[in-house]
């Protein structure tokens, strides 16, 4: 009895590495090509798109070692980084803050920890900031930060803990409530915990926000990136929202860096650099003024773009919060005044 | 593996061959694909320590997950229940035109990719969709509220208790009903008494099935729940939102918690169905 | 307990087949109570099941054929569904391999620990999608306890077409095994052990008797086990990695589309998946409709 068995469990065996070979012929059959991987945040989709092909056209003209493709994958920032410390190959990680990125360099240790020197202007080739989307004739007149904790008021805005758009939101509703309360921390506390008793919807990414905001009509105010905020009125037309620019907002960097572990090991070091110097260059700087991101350097882009933007007051999140690294943990960790200040809500 | 018990004493004697092969390909492709995976979540909980583990079970927002996840899943599998019961009731007792494809349209979602049915839902039920809109001025919203994730709930779960029950009401003599009918029993009572007995079995399995599968449902809810912690948020996207900020272990606890539910919900799917062959000794 | 007490779902899931084809009795309820029950069964049909499908078709031809072709023919789509049908045809032949093997153990043999593993192999159904995701990431993934051996020999898993048809097989193990063993159960093992006695041997036993003998539960297990193959999302979304062109499937490249403000894209390439939910169950209740007779007599042997 027990003979045949053996048997048959090595047959079975057998049947089973088939299948595993299958694996492997299909995982080994991938072509060598020398293509980049951006792994990126939610609302960059239409700008990469844009820069992909200016860059691959430019770059294929002076070079030898032809990049074939950009691929492109897109997300809420915190989950990218995820996918990133889990083994995704990014070649080159365009995040909306640094505090994802520095999660991927601690966690992953695919790059080196100073990684923010290493491009000019913080490795931020542009800078955003958050302002209010509104449906047209701003019926509930929101004006301010200080309009949205007025009762019945629906504010939309992403979940910090997954999009990296909605921590800025986050970030700038405290720095104007430190202003505007003189540093007392219980009216701020006060004040952040009745905006976010306001949001009936936490999306997982500032894209699932905006289609929240603008196609299943729900919230009175949408805290929305600049450039979505733009991007919306473009897509669904004028006649329906309106822009609302606060007294102060936040100025944000949203940083690009090569991921050295993955470039090396694919031999890609020199394309995703020049890929993210491309950013800089003034063709690059003029796409991103293009698609409403705020270029480094404005003579570079179309005045009429430029024109687009309005004045706002902008802190920075060095001099209000000091740095990423300290307000990740403070306001986002768990247990973080997010997590505090979300627990009374209804 | 299985080769070590080969002395005989494990099984009983069969002139058939191939168990060791059947039950090679078995165990093996079990193991692989579902065993030790589901042992790695388990190591991985174990890793966060006792203290942290209830920690995490305990926080009001892993309850407030879990309690949305699994009262939305009863409430859902409940309301299946009755029209479950109902349409499998119409389907089998009554004729009338287009009665196949109602049949057929059943199973719909067992097929309709669940992101699809999310999205679908979201548009239809959302203030300005075409459901939504007729509701709005009543004040009454679905979408991106605890009622949002009911009728995705729903959505998923009905075709479990219309496939358990039909059979059995398509089994049910009327000879019974007939003579209930003749000693005077009013058609209410004999519906109470008579026809609905035999079908509890079958309608209390595809109540549980519907819920365990509504407890981990994912892709048809986040398109239509307001995602909101404490209010909308389910276990699942707990879990994804977990992952996603590092927490690999507070993941893994939850899902852990999750899955010891689920288990134990199979096994009791196992004992009404065990109870009711002993019943009626059938097989 | 008796052996096999869940999969009887599966002869229940799959009943129309094992409907006789008796007269319908009317029921002795007055037609006024039978409209309302009928209208009230209808009524939550078309709110729940049938308005989302309508949707998804309204939706997809919004901006007309011509953008619906362009949709489903770019690129990056037909990449997403090329790689949605190259992992269901591993993932589910794999299922089909295994879940044969499965019901012939269990259906054919008596031995101990089988409940157990019959619970087992049932599991994955009621384990949340994102629960299957996220164990191969903590296995594979690069802080997973496998990570930085398949790193030190090139292996991708996660991210890659093996991580996406390890999900997919884990979210479908059970289906084509749910289908067979109760059949095989029923019908017993007298035809095989005659077959064998007279000399035959064992794989022509297995070919010419036993699977002729389950062909259509075999069927249905496959229709159903590829549906939701094609159409997985949640376990998918975790370990894909989302790469457009490379690691997106169809349902994810809907969400793409969806968050990229081409609702109608979106939909149209939705539409496909719903198409293919279509041809599923109009497949399914062909044969049933057909053959229901032979299937019925079958089940009932």
């Amino acid at each position: 009895m027990s003979r045949p068995t053996i048997r048959r469990l090595a047959q079975a065996g057998l049947i089973l590495g088939a299948f595993s070979v299958c694996f492997g012929v299909v995982a080994g059959a991938r072509a060598q090509t020398s293509e980049l991987l951006n792994v990126s945040y939610d609302p960059t989709r239409e700008l990469y798109r844009e820069i992909n092909a200016a860059f691959i056209a430019e770059w294929n003209a002076k070079n030898a070692k032809k990049i074939t493709t950009i691929r492109q994958s897109h997300g809420g920032s915190g989950a990218q980084a995820r996918t990133v410390i889990d083994g995704l190959n990014a070649d080159v990680l365009t995040l909306a803050l640094a505090g994802d990125i520095d999660a991927v360099a601690e966690r992953s240790k695919k790059l080196p920890l100073d990684w923010q020197k290493r491009l000019p202007q913080n490795s931020s080739p542009y800078t955003s900031t958050i302002v209010f989307l509104v449906r047209k004739g701003n019926p509930k007149a929101i004006k301010d930060w200080g309009d949205l904790v007025k009762p019945g008021v629906q504010i939309i805005t992403p979940n910090p803990k997954t999009s990296g758009g909605a921590r800025w939101n986050y970030l700038a509703a405290w720095a104007y409530a430190e202003k505007a309360f003189n540093k007392d921390d219980a009216k701020v506390r006060d004040y952040i915990g009745k905006l976010l008793a306001n949001v009936p919807v936490l999306d997982t990414g500032a894209r699932g926000a905006t289609t929240t905001f603008t196609q299943r009509g729900i919230g009175d105010v949408f805290l929305s990136w600049e450039n979505e905020a733009f991007l919306a009125l473009k897509e669904f037309g004028e006649d329906k929202f309106d822009i609302v620019v606060p007294s102060l907002s936040i100025l944000a960097e949203p940083p690009v860096t090569i991921v050295d572990g993955n470039v090396d090991a694919k031999g890609t070091r020199s394309e995703a650099q020049a890929y993210l110097e491309f950013l800089y260059s003034p063709k690059g700087q003029a796409i991103i003024a293009k698609n409403f991101y705020r270029p480094r350097n404005p003579e570079a882009a179309d005045p009429k773009d430029i024109a687009n933007f309005p004045k706002v007051d902008l802190v920075t999140i060095d001099a209000v919060f000091g740095g990423w690294a300290k307000a990740q943990p403070t306001h986002f960790g768990d247990g973080g005044t997010f997590d505090q200040l979300y627990k009374p809500a209804r | 593996m299985a080769a070590s018990a080969a002395s005989s004493s494990w099984r009983q004697p069969s002139v058939l061959p191939g168990l060791g092969l059947s039950l090679g390909i078995t165990l093996t492709a079990l193991s692989l694909v579902v065993l030790i995976p589901l042992a790695a979540l388990f190591i991985k909980a174990a890793s966060a320590g006792p203290a942290e583990i209830w920690a995490i079970a305990t926080s009001p927002r892993t309850l407030a997950a879990l309690r949305l996840s699994f009262l939305g899943a009863l409430f859902a599998a409940s309301i299946n229940a009755v029209f479950g019961l109902i349409l499998a009731w119409v389907l089998v007792r009554y004729e009338f035109p287009g009665r196949r494809l109602v049949d057929a349209a059943v199973d719909l979602p067992f097929a309709l990719p669940t992101a699809v049915a999310g999205i679908a839902l979201a548009a239809i039920y959302a203030p300005n969709g075409w459901v939504g809109s007729l509701l709005a001025p009543y004040g009454i919203k679905i979408a991106y509220t605890p009622l949002g994730v009911m009728v995705a709930l729903i959505f998923i779960g009905l075709p479990f208790v219309v496939r358990m029950v039909q059979p059995v009401l398509e089994e049910s003599q009327g000879d019974i009903e007939e003579a209930a009918a003749l000693l005077g029993a009013s058609r209410l009572r004999t519906i109470f008494t008579v026809v609905l007995p035999p079908v509890m079995p079958a309608l209390l399995t595809g109540f549980v099935l519907a819920f365990a599968r509504a407890v981990g449902e994912y892709g048809s809810v986040i398109f239509i729940a307001g995602n909101v912690p404490m209010v909308s948020e389910i276990a699942p996207l707990l879990i994804v939102i977990k992952l996603e900020q590092f927490d690999y272990a507070g993941a893994a606890v939850i899902a852990t918690m999750m899955l010891l539910i689920s288990f134990a919900l199979i096994l009791l799917v196992n004992l009404i169905q065990a109870r009711t062959r002993r019943k009626l000794g059938d097989v | 307990m008796s052996e096999a007490t869940l999969p009887d779902r599966a002869t229940n899931l799959a009943a129309p087949a094992a409907r006789p084809r008796t007269a319908r009795r009317t029921g002795a309820e007055g037609p006024v109570v039978q409209l309302l029950l009928i209208t009230v069964s209808l009524a939550f049909l078309l709110l729940f099941l049938l308005l989302p499908l309508i949707s998804v078709f309204v939706e997809a031809g919004a901006r007309g054929w011509a953008a619906y072709r362009e949709a489903i023919t770019e690129p990056d789509a037909v990449a997403a569904i090329r790689l949605t049908l190259l992992v269901a045809a591993i993932a589910v032949p794999f299922n089909v391999v295994v879940g044969i093997a499965a019901a012939w153990a269990i259906a054919k043999f008596e031995f101990t620990g089988k409940n157990l593993l019959i619970s087992l192999i049932d599991l994955p159904f009621s384990v949340s999608p994102v629960i299957s995701g996220l164990v191969y990431v903590l296995l594979f993934g690069a802080q997973g306890y496998l990570g930085p051996f398949l790193k030190a020999n090139g292996i991708e898993i996660i991210f890659a077409l093996p991580g996406l048809i390890l999900a997919t097989i884990f979210v479908t193990f059970p289906f084509v095994a749910r289908e067979l063993i109760p059949h095989m159960q029923a019908l017993g093992s007298t035809d095989e052990e005659a077959a064998l006695t007279l000399g035959a041997s064992p794989w022509r036993v297995f070919f010419a008797i036993t699977l002729p003998n389950v062909k259509w539960s075999l069927f249905y297990g496959i229709l159903l086990c590829n549906a939701r193959a094609m159409g997985e999302f949640g376990a998918v979304a975790v370990v894909s990695g989302k790469i457009r062109g490379l690691t997106n499937t169809m349902p994810l490249h809907v969400e793409i589309l969806y968050n990229e403000y081409m609702g109608a894209a979106a939909f149209a390439v939705a539409s496909l998946l719903a198409g293919l939910a279509l041809v599923t169950l109009a497949l399914k209740s062909l044969l049933e409709w057909r053959y229901g007779d032979a299937i019925a007599a079958a089940r009932r042997h």
